[in-house]
């Protein structure tokens, strides 16, 4: 049990982190010019400046900075994320709406990418320097390549509006109300194109790891013995070398589920999805600075979630890494 | 319809300098035989959420656009752009302008099936318009009270004259009335009716699901006989231009309102047989891309620089090249649309001639040392494509000439505040959108005396006496032809002293399906409430 000590060591260290964070965003934003209701004269069109005024007493704007600051983190010290201004609503039910599509999304692409580049990764350096190593990285190559709006668009070109065998866009469809399974499927339908668009560019990552690490492992020296005490090549690979060459891909992932949130308001806005990072990009333009700092604050709670399984099953793993603490 | 009848049809525009309502030939003319259909569902492009969906305390086209179909405006334009009655069913003014009488329409119901009354009307006149509305507080700044004789007399009595065209062509944005028993205790801005709108429409509000779409269903109780053919409208939240033309094409959109697709994209679409593409339905929502002018740099005080920097850019290339069709050349801050108001094209211009903005800049003592004159800083505003290509044009354009310009780029916000309030900037352009009177949205940018901060208005350290007279003048003239003429002055003096430069016009442009029937009907199609419009099969 050394390891969940290690791990909650690692989990209590991890607040003031998120501490520093919240408030080093805080200030960061008042770095940028103009505030909410700036940002809301600029979507309604203009407005007086009599009414600016009394906007910015009903968003408490009036208030100095650090009055703000401490206000604010006051409440969340209380678990309260404060009032969202764009969307007259908490911030905590604001987050929560948009968190089941963020987290579907996020982990059917990382699923998605963890397990071919894993698969890619393995047939690339068995057939290391011959056709299909020489294949897969290329491809590997160009997805990375790509930018992932294009990638969504040319995917919606291809299979929404001339085969029209996937839907354009949406979490799921309006016109129809559905229940039960058909929901489920009709939301997997949304799901499929977006999760491919978000999913190859880190696949194009993982595999390229997968195969740098199995070559590596490939050349160690149990790996000889494994095939001098005479077993075949698919059990040497599955049995001794895989697992090994496991870490540094559960590394990459506890690393990049932060990256996935960012990383999808360029396929969120792709594909109309009500996603969290789509709603990170608007609380920045419209300055609704108690949102951001939620989501902020979720992100970060999810990357340390993240984190902390990933410690687990780096044990898991490696029994090495449980002994030696 | 396809582009090269607009582009004749531009042109014809231009030389008869008609209004731009002309640009297209009706295209309903073709159908007018078809019998209406009923039913079917209506998908809209939906750009940019809002924070609330009430009309009657906000004035954005992405309000009207959902709030336009729910609520209902006192009067609304006609084919023609006349004042029609809506919700008032006839008005009358006093000869002193002072006070203004509304007839309400009998047997209307709200939503939730309590009546419609003048109490709502003066109501939502005190509270809303006049102390919340953008514009509106502006435009009822002098209204002193709303008298309810009977449930159908709305008597709105003004301090100052109230010219009546100036009010009846400012209600159909500014007049969206709000239901009193809804909203008579607590904070107006916080109600929650604001995000679950209702009102007297043809459409009633039935769920907003925020960052995905907004539902609005048929209103079987709506006073029209026989509307709205709709069943049900659905507003599809689509932040990408790309994918929402993607959208279009694939069928599960059929109408993108007020530009919302990329130039590229329209152009392309306008070639499609399922689409119609066209600046027809939004006459009314005007605009004018701007060079505005800060007064504090000693250059730009100097009209001859000002003049100069007109005089260098090539406008008419810019709009062949990189707007096409969507725009044509400006005259000034009245817009060729406003067929009440525009002037005529015979004002101070400045075509492009670079060898007299160079003879200008020289004689105002600027020389140029190493090839450059002086450096100027320039802030696009972020809401358009065109924004961001005429800010390049304008920096290569000053560059031949001499004069070095650095591009800022900020967000919506950070746009508003670094212009309007910091007053951080040398040259900025971004849209002037003219609401139907030049009172309402345009002398604001001229009139000195404007509070700092206050978006899209002069704070550009510049005053006249002459331009503020008139203005002055202009905004309680009740007599039509005397408004007109004094504008028209406006126009002159302003195009003289050039405090801000609108070379182009442009009107926002509609893609619909081509199966849409009495659409883009009136000069303001968008924000209308689409009660008569229906799908073919």
């Amino acid at each position: 049990m050394r390891i969940l000590s290690l791990a909650g060591r690692r989990l209590a260290a991890s607040i003031p982190t998120l501490f520093l964070i919240l408030i080093g965003v805080f200030l960061l934003l008042q770095l940028a010019p103009g505030d909410t209701v700036d940002a809301l004269m600029a979507q309604m069109g203009g407005g007086d400046a009599a009414t600016a005024q009394e906007l910015r007493k009903f968003y408490g704007l009036d208030l100095s900075v650090p009055a703000q600051l401490g206000s604010y983190l006051w409440h969340l010290v209380r678990l309260d994320l404060g009032f969202s201004s764009i969307y007259g609503k908490p911030v905590a039910t604001v987050i929560l709406e948009r968190l089941p599509p963020t987290i579907l999304l996020m982990t059917a692409s990382l699923s998605f990418a963890f397990f071919f580049g894993l698969l890619f990764g393995v047939i690339a350096a068995r057939g290391v320097n011959r056709w299909p190593d020489t294949m897969i990285s290329t491809l590997g190559l160009i997805f990375y390549a790509t930018p992932s709006f294009w990638f969504g668009l040319m995917a919606i070109v291809v299979f929404s509006v001339y085969l029209q065998w996937l839907p354009p866009g949406g979490f799921e469809d309006i016109g129809t109300v559905q229940t039960g399974i058909w929901r489920v499927l009709d939301i997997a339908a949304h799901l499929v194109l977006p999760t491919l668009t978000l999913g190859l560019i880190f696949l194009a990552i993982y595999l390229r790891i997968m195969r740098a690490s199995m070559l590596e492992v490939l050349n160690l020296d149990f790996v000889r013995t494994a095939r001098a005490k005479g077993l075949d090549e698919t059990h040497v690979i599955t049995r001794h070398v895989l697992r090994n060459a496991l870490l540094p891909m559960v590394t990459l992932i506890g690393l990049q589920a932060g990256t996935m949130l960012g990383g999808s308001v360029v396929v969120e806005s792709v594909f109309s999805l009500p996603g969290l990072g789509r709603l990170a990009y608007e609380s920045v333009v419209q300055r609704d600075l108690n949102t951001l700092l939620g989501i902020v604050f979720v992100s970060a709670l999810l990357v340390i979630s993240v984190n902390f399984v990933v410690d687990l099953l780096y044990a898991r793993l490696d029994p090495r890494i449980a002994t030696e603490g | 319809m396809d582009l090269s009848r607009l582009e004749i049809n531009r042109r014809t525009a231009l030389l008869t300098s008609a209004a731009i309502a002309a640009n297209v030939i009706n295209p309903m003319r073709a159908f007018a035989q078809e019998t209406p259909r009923k039913g079917g569902v209506f998908n809209v492009h939906y750009g940019a959420e809002q924070r609330q969906l009430n009309p009657s305390i906000q004035a954005s086209t992405g309000v009207y656009i959902i709030g336009g179909k729910i609520q209902e405006n006192l009067v609304d334009l006609d084919a023609d752009g006349q004042p029609v009655g809506v919700l008032a069913e006839s008005w009358e003014a006093t000869p002193d302008g002072k006070t203004v009488t509304f007839k309400l329409r009998k047997g209307i119901t709200w939503h939730d099936g309590k009546p419609f009354t003048s109490e709502d009307v003066a109501f939502t006149a005190m509270n809303m318009w006049k102390k919340i509305l953008n514009y509106g507080s502006t435009l009822q700044l002098f209204l002193t009270s709303v008298d309810t004789p009977d449930p159908q007399t709305a008597i709105f009595r003004y301090e100052r004259p109230m010219p009546l065209n100036l009010l009846l062509r400012a209600l159909p944005d500014l007049g969206y009335v709000s239901a009193k028993h809804l909203y008579e205790s607590g904070d107006i801005r916080q109600n929650p009716t604001n995000l679950a709108p209702v009102g007297t429409g043809p459409f009633k509000f039935v769920k907003y699901e925020r960052g995905q779409y907004i539902i609005a269903d048929r209103n079987p109780d709506y006073w029209r006989p026989n509307a709205p053919y709709l069943d049900r409208i659905v507003w599809k939240v689509i932040t990408d231009r790309a994918a929402a033309a993607a959208q279009m094409e694939a069928g599960e959109l059929h109408y993108s309102p007020f530009s919302g697709l990329t130039i590229s994209d329209m152009a392309r679409l306008g070639k499609d047989k399922r689409f119609i593409v066209s600046t027809k339905g939004n006459e009314g929502n005007a605009r004018t891309n701007t060079i505005e002018f800060n007064f504090r740099r000693k250059e730009l005080a100097d009209i001859r620089v000002r003049r100069a920097i007109a005089h260098a850019i090539n406008v008419p290339f810019f709009i062949d090249n990189f707007l096409g069709d969507f725009a044509k050349l400006g005259t000034g801050p009245i817009p060729s649309t406003s067929t009440d108001f525009y002037p005529g094209p015979n004002t101070p211009q400045y075509p492009y001639d670079k060898a007299k903005a160079i003879a200008l800049l020289d004689e105002a003592g600027f020389k140029a040392s190493g090839g450059n004159r002086f450096s100027l800083k320039l802030l696009p505003a972020p809401w358009g494509e065109d924004i961001s290509l005429w800010s390049t044009f304008i920096q290569q354009s000053l560059g031949e000439v001499g004069i070095q310009v650095d591009i800022v780029r900020n967000d919506g916000g950070g746009f508003l505040k670094q212009v309007y309030d910091d007053h951080a900037f040398d040259l900025a352009t971004g849209w002037h959108q003219y609401r139907n009177d030049p009172a309402v949205s345009t002398t604001v940018w001229y009139r000195s005396g404007q509070p700092k901060g206050a978006p899209w208005t002069n704070q550009w350290g510049w005053e006249d006496k002459t331009v503020d007279k008139t203005i002055d003048d202009a905004a309680t003239e009740v007599d039509p032809a005397k408004r007109k003429a004094l504008y028209a002055d406006f126009v002159k003096e302003v195009n003289t002293e050039l405090p801000v430069w609108m070379p182009i016009e442009q009107i926002f442009v509609t893609v619909i399906t081509a199966k849409a029937r009495n659409h883009s009907n009136t000069p303001r199609w968008g924000s209308a409430s689409w009660h008569d419009l229906w799908l073919s099969a």
